[in-house]
């Protein structure tokens, strides 16, 4: 098994792990941070699929845009999940 | 293959969110997970071993031995569109909070304003 | 209760998804479709990028209409928020560090941006991830300093030039070729920056028009008050 195989296993625990994060989590920021991970480690996976374009893409606006804009809702509306 | 069933988790572990939680911001969070397992799916499959991105920026690299480009081409316009979508729902959770000064969706019954 | 059904039908579900996904054997073959444009994109269209020359040129309509959608939904926002908005918005100053760096990084994020679209039919990026790569230094401005606006007329007018930018060169192919989007101006050398004929200035149409559609975005969403 390579070292590659390797990473790509890592990488796949931590998105799933991230996920489940997400859907978990009372608190609504850091959930939002979760589905950001999940952008991050998708940005990667789409660069080991020789996707480069793609990954471009998911890297600006999954990562930056995407979390922003639910922040921004967060602070406009209320944090904690009851 | 690893892919394929990161791609398949993400998408049940969105649609839990969906059918599950109560609060509104976490169903949009739920959406968006599906979309990104939906994305990942979509790529793998277009994915050939031992081949290069489709671009064609020296003679050494050969049409024979390159990934498909059409789900590329396709998951690139998704995440955009994904993104609009994303953001007028959250909009129309920013309004419906305001008239009901809650995200509960079990408390939001009288939907007319 | 809701949660066992909830596990159940995903149960079933992930079943079936999987079940399938096992025929479709990972990393061997590609659809024809994309054979004929991998065989046939740089004679034919004169951009390296395959992706590129499938988005800006095989399916260009198909681009036009996205462009519409993304414009739709920045308006729908716009006027679903559209009474909420305050005049000045009550931002907090970020701490030195963060102004005095974010005024330098501001410059070479915009020039980035620039770069990956007008590059779009050379290396991997276009006008999408260029424009969205813009929105981000705008938003990195709006978060640190209190008094950064951007004028919404510009933005309208940058939009719209870019949307008429689009469909001229349409026009233009239906005019001077034989169908709408078509390559009219010479193809050039491959691998050169002035090639690939209308690509490059469809793909800077679509990243300029992007990059305001995304900071309108954001300003509408950020002028709101709570």
């Amino acid at each position: 098994m390579s070292l590659l195989a390797i990473l790509v296993y890592v990488l796949a625990v931590i998105l799933i792990v991230a996920a489940i994060f997400a859907v978990k989590q009372k608190d609504l920021l850091l959930a939002v941070i979760g589905t950001s991970a999940i952008s991050v480690v998708l940005s990667i996976f789409f660069y080991l699929l020789q996707a480069p374009d793609v990954a471009l893409t998911e890297a600006a606006i999954g990562v930056a845009l995407s979390t922003i804009i639910f922040v921004i809702t967060i602070k406009k509306t209320k944090r904690f999940e009851e | 293959m690893v892919y394929y069933l990161a791609g398949i988790l993400l998408i049940l572990i969105g649609m839990y969110a969906v059918l599950v939680k109560k609060n509104i911001i976490k169903i949009v969070i739920g959406l968006s997970i599906v979309n990104s397992g939906i994305n990942l799916l979509l790529i793998a499959i277009g994915y050939v071993k031992d081949s290069t991105a489709p671009i064609f920026s020296s003679d050494n690299f050969k049409a024979s031995q390159m990934v498909d480009p059409v789900p590329q081409a396709l998951v690139l316009t998704a995440i955009v569109i994904g993104l609009g979508v994303t953001a007028v729902a959250l909009a129309l959770v920013i309004r419906l909070y305001d008239h009901h000064k809650t995200l509960n969706i079990n408390k939001i019954r009288k939907l007319k304003w | 209760m809701r949660k066992v059904t909830a596990v159940i039908l995903l149960g079933l579900v992930g079943y079936y998804l999987f079940s399938y996904f096992l025929e479709i054997p990972f990393g061997e073959n590609r659809s024809s479709v994309g054979d004929y444009y991998l065989e046939n994109t740089v004679e034919q269209t004169g951009s390296v990028n395959t992706v590129t020359s499938i988005i800006v040129s095989y399916r260009g309509f198909d681009t036009l209409g996205e462009v519409t959608v993304l414009f739709l939904a920045a308006t729908g926002l716009g006027a679903i928020l559209f009474d909420k908005k305050g005049k000045k918005r009550r931002r907090q100053h970020a701490s030195l560090i963060v102004r005095v760096s974010a005024h330098l990084i501001y410059p070479l994020i915009i020039l980035l941006g620039a770069y990956v679209f007008i590059h779009g039919h050379l290396t991997p990026g276009g006008g999408f991830q260029g424009g969205a790569i813009i929105a981000t230094g705008v938003l990195l401005m709006f978060m640190s300093y209190r008094s950064f606006e951007v004028s919404h007329k510009f933005l309208t007018y940058l939009e719209s030039l870019a949307g008429i930018t689009f469909v001229v060169v349409g026009f233009a192919g239906l005019i001077w070729g034989s169908s709408f989007l078509e390559n009219i101006l010479p193809l050039g050398i491959p691998n050169q920056l002035f090639s690939a004929g209308v690509i490059p200035i469809i793909y800077i149409a679509v990243g300029l028009k992007v990059g305001a559609e995304l900071t309108g975005l954001l300003d509408n969403l950020l002028k709101t008050i709570k």
